[in-house]
């Protein structure tokens, strides 16, 4: 057999291979270094993090390659880059730049507003963001590598994450004691491919990593999404925007590999400084939500 | 073979496909997630368990610091030895040998640091059978011509992301001698190589396994040490697994 590159099994196995480990959003090389040294396992870089895009208004972008680029260059972890919904040629240009995952990200502004990437074009894998088990399955349709629960990016508040972790999470239960007649229909009231539906029954999980992100900001929110069982934490706003990026980053990385171990989990808590400040999502005008963008 | 299909059977659906195996129903050779058409794969014996008693009575732990530890666990559960997660120290008593997964070598390095496993981790190697996959490898390894915390147990050296970024990430087949001495499945075996390292070097009395067609070192053991750049836990094919246990029941 000639070697292959770009299967499936190489896309979702690099995201196998960041199970137990933190995702940190960072907008320099330095932050990056930072992120590195505190024990990322992959960092995402972009111009803002969330809480600035929230702030900053306007229409958000994939961020300039060139800072990308020297990301790439100062990290040996892989590095990840947003893209907008729907922007195939936004991702065109990251493939072509070599980045090592690419997020479709709600976070940025949508391109498009009925149609994602078609991410099977790809030899670079894709995480897309959830809220449910269909938008998971979709996505996975689609062609997603990966998935994450969508948190409310940028308010350092824990509950949309909890709330959608809780959904999907749910409703694979609740779909492993169906009956395979009730399946079709199923599928069709969730808007999600059959065959996915009728594989995530027999596996008991999604058939790629899931990890939660949008709103985590302190160990205890890490380890508080590994008990609820995604696979992985990704952390935007809540290391840079807090007091002390390093030590908060290497807290959260080593609550998120002992999320079971209280003893541990209080240690690692212990005088982190100010977390981010944050922003309660029911304060929010539902305009301004960012969780809902994706279909 | 399509680039959606690997090894007979479609890749979106591998873990279905081993549960599928492990509960002992009916093998489907096609996915039974997509009905992608499909040929058998190349499994050994790997469908039955181990036999021999004192395999059956192997404990067999994986590092869970961070990485895909849980599909070392599938596997080995599915052959029928004990296993269990390793985070700290004490979680390594009485184990009979360990394997440490892919992941990121730094992460699992830094947090080897910061949880005191170091030297534990070398205490216990010394006298235990060691894997190292990928991240493991280079774990393993004495040598990553890179700062950063290594075991410093085998006589390798090894360089980190030597294929490239995730894009060169790929599949390949290649012929391993060593497990004929475990299954009498003579088939080539399917390697992935995830943001992969490479053994540059094999010095002392370690030995080269496996090599790529280029003649590039991939896989290579010392005494009860083993060492893969690819990741024999991400295929249903298990007579890696079955070769390091063999490893381990020797020591």
């Amino acid at each position: 057999m000639e070697k292959q590159v770009g299967t499936f099994a190489v896309k979702k196995g690099l995201a196998q291979m960041l199970k137990g480990g933190v995702i940190m959003d960072v907008v320099t090389p330095e932050h990056a270094r930072i992120a590195e040294e505190a024990g990322a396992v992959a960092v995402m870089a972009l111009e803002r993090v969330p809480a600035d895009i929230r702030a900053f208004g306007g229409v958000a972008r994939m961020s300039d390659p060139g800072l990308i680029d020297e990301i790439m260059q100062t990290v040996s972890i892989p590095v990840m880059a947003k893209v907008r919904i729907g922007h195939f040629v936004e991702a065109q240009i990251l493939e072509s730049l070599g980045v090592d995952y690419i997020d479709e990200s709600e976070v940025l502004t949508p391109a498009d507003e009925e149609h994602h990437i078609n991410k099977h074009d790809f030899k670079i894998p894709f995480v897309c963001g959830c809220r449910n088990l269909g938008e998971a399955l979709r996505r996975i349709g689609e062609g997603a590598a990966m998935i994450r629960t969508k948190g409310e990016a940028g308010t350092g508040d824990v509950v949309e994450a909890v709330r959608h972790a809780r959904t999907v999470l749910g409703e694979i239960r609740r779909l492993q004691n169906m009956l395979d007649e009730e399946l079709m229909s199923y599928a069709k009231n969730i808007g999600a491919p059959y065959e996915l539906v009728k594989e995530v029954k027999e596996l008991g999980r999604l058939p790629v990593v899931n990890f939660a992100a949008g709103g985590i900001a302190t160990p205890a929110d890490a380890a508080l999404m590994m008990q609820l069982g995604v696979d992985g934490v990704f952390v935007g706003s809540g290391i840079f925007k807090s007091g002390d990026p390093a030590q908060r980053a290497a807290a959260i990385v080593k609550a998120t590999t002992h999320f079971r171990d209280a003893a541990i989990l209080v240690e690692v808590s212990r005088n982190l400084g100010e977390p981010m400040v944050g922003r309660q999502i029911s304060d929010i005008p539902e305009a301004d939500l960012i969780a809902q963008r994706g279909w | 073979m399509n680039s959606n299909q690997f090894a007979g059977y479609c890749s979106l659906h591998i873990e279905h496909w081993v549960s599928e195996i492990s509960q002992g129903k009916a093998q489907i050779w096609g996915c039974g997630g997509c009905e992608t058409p499909a040929t058998p794969p190349n499994l050994g014996t790997s469908t039955q368990s181990l036999k021999e008693p004192e395999h059956l009575n192997m404990n067999i732990g994986v590092l869970a610091l961070q990485g895909d530890f849980a599909e070392h666990i599938v596997i080995l559960k599915r052959i029928g030895v004990e296993t269990r997660e390793v985070r700290l120290p004490r979680h390594l008593d009485e184990l009979d040998g360990l394997i440490i997964p892919g992941g990121e070598s730094t992460t699992i390095g830094k947090l080897a640091i910061d949880f005191n496993i170091m030297e534990p981790l070398r205490t216990f190697g010394r006298e235990k059978a060691i894997w190292g996959t990928c991240a493991g490898a280079i774990f393993l390894s004495k040598d990553a011509r890179r700062e950063q915390p290594l075991l410093e147990l085998m006589d390798i050296s090894v360089e980190r992301n030597a294929f490239g970024r995730q894009v060169d990430s790929f599949e390949i087949e290649i012929d391993i001698p060593a497990l004929a001495t475990i299954s009498e499945n003579q088939a080539p075996y399917h390697a992935i190589f995830i943001r992969a390292p490479l053994i540059e070097s094999v010095f002392a009395d370690a030995e080269v396994l496996a090599a790529l067609p280029d003649g590039r070192i991939v896989a290579a053991r010392q005494g009860h040490w083993l060492a893969t750049a690819f990741h024999p836990e991400l295929t249903p094919d298990d007579r890696f697994h079955r070769y390091f246990i063999g490893m381990a029941a020797k020591k």
